[in-house]
């Protein structure tokens, strides 16, 4: 119960903080927006696509995508390793 | 089910269909891409699947097509980006981009009608991440499925 | 401060995410708190390229050329659909869990484990 109470406060303490942080951000106006008026500027005529974020998503930005198709895979086999075995009736003894 | 539920999906499920294809094939126009439309389609197999139940669905859809959709997805992905070594260019480089040939209509800067013969390799990335997306997501619905009527619960 | 409400919205949801994960007891439950603190990461990450009076960042028909921030909505893209992934993972092992002790109470799964 203790160390419940001291957990919460911790919580409430980290809260305040981001609290904090977050109304000292200026919503609707973005600070370092260099990169991305590039992109807006000159991503049709590299990329040939209107839609930018899909020029940002598999062109710019294209290892990232690339990452993420293999973490999708990845669990998409782990969830297939998983019921393989439960199918096979393999029971293993919990030792 | 009954009856109305099963009639209903089979009518719904052919546009649910061609609508994540266009979803996949305009995905450098308007909003969607791949991701989005192979999520869409795999609602669709989703709907299908709770009409019917899983023992009848079971029949119909093979996991190793699609186990093999998402490895071609993943493979075409991987294939298309490192193409770009045979030209000369460095890995992830837009080699189709205005090159005349296809999707290969150079766009100018500025706001237009769209054309769907542009966006360089895009459209092909585009195709090969739905493909993965559709599979990997009926799959996982499909295995899901497979544990809990192993169970009988 | 009605301006920021986003950002508010942001601290207020990672809040609830953080406490769900911290003291339910159930693997369900957990999950969901994961998930909430997974919208609160897109939710802050949407907010932050805001701009204001922007459209969305397709030349397409566009009613105008003032746009909105590419990058972070296409990484926000990306966070989907890892969240969508993990989520499937994290439900199937649930479910072996379920099979394997009965129960989906982590306290009682750690007792029985010894």
């Amino acid at each position: 119960m203790k160390k419940m109470i001291v957990l919460l406060v911790s919580l409430l303490i980290l809260s305040a903080f981001l609290g904090v942080m977050a109304l000292t951000f200026t919503f609707g106006a973005p600070k370092m927006t260099d990169m991305d008026d590039y992109f807006l500027r000159f991503g049709q005529e590299q990329t040939g696509t209107n839609n930018q974020c899909t020029s940002v998503t598999f062109d710019f930005r294209g290892f990232d995508t690339l990452g993420e198709s293999t973490v999708l895979f990845c669990a998409v086999i782990g969830v297939a390793l998983i019921f393989r075995k439960m199918q096979a009736g393999e029971e293993h003894e919990n030792e | 089910m009954s009856r109305i539920v099963r009639t209903a999906a089979d009518i719904i499920y052919p546009f649910i269909l061609i609508f994540g294809l266009y979803v996949v094939a305009h995905g450098h126009l308007t909003p969607g891409g791949g991701f989005q439309g192979g999520a869409v389609i795999a609602t669709g197999g989703a709907l299908v699947i709770v009409a019917y139940s899983y023992v009848e669905v079971r029949e119909w859809l093979s996991g190793k097509v699609l186990m093999g959709q998402e490895v071609i997805g993943l493979v075409g992905f991987i294939g298309v980006a490192l193409l770009a070594l045979a030209f000369g260019q460095v890995f992830f480089f837009n080699y189709l981009n205005a090159s005349g040939s296809l999707f290969g209509i150079p766009v100018p800067y500025g706001i237009n009608a769209g054309e769907l013969n542009t966006g360089g390799f895009v459209p092909l990335m585009n195709f090969s991440v739905g493909c993965e997306v559709w599979g990997g997501l009926t799959l996982v619905i499909l295995y899901m499925l497979s544990g809990l009527e192993k169970e009988g619960c | 401060m009605l301006w920021n409400l986003p950002f508010i919205t942001v601290v207020v949801l990672t809040f609830i995410g953080i406490v769900t994960v911290l003291l339910k007891k159930n693997i369900i439950k957990i999950l969901l708190g994961i998930n909430i603190l997974e919208s609160a990461v897109n939710l802050f990450l949407v907010s932050l390229g805001y701009r204001e009076g922007g459209v969305a960042p397709i030349f397409t028909l566009a009613p105008s050329e003032l746009m909105v921030l590419p990058t972070p909505q296409a990484l926000t893209l990306t966070s989907i659909v890892i969240g969508v992934a993990t989520s499937a993972l994290v439900l199937s092992f649930a479910m072996v869990l379920y099979k394997k002790y009965g129960t989906v109470d982590i306290d009682k799964i750690r007792r029985l484990q010894g």
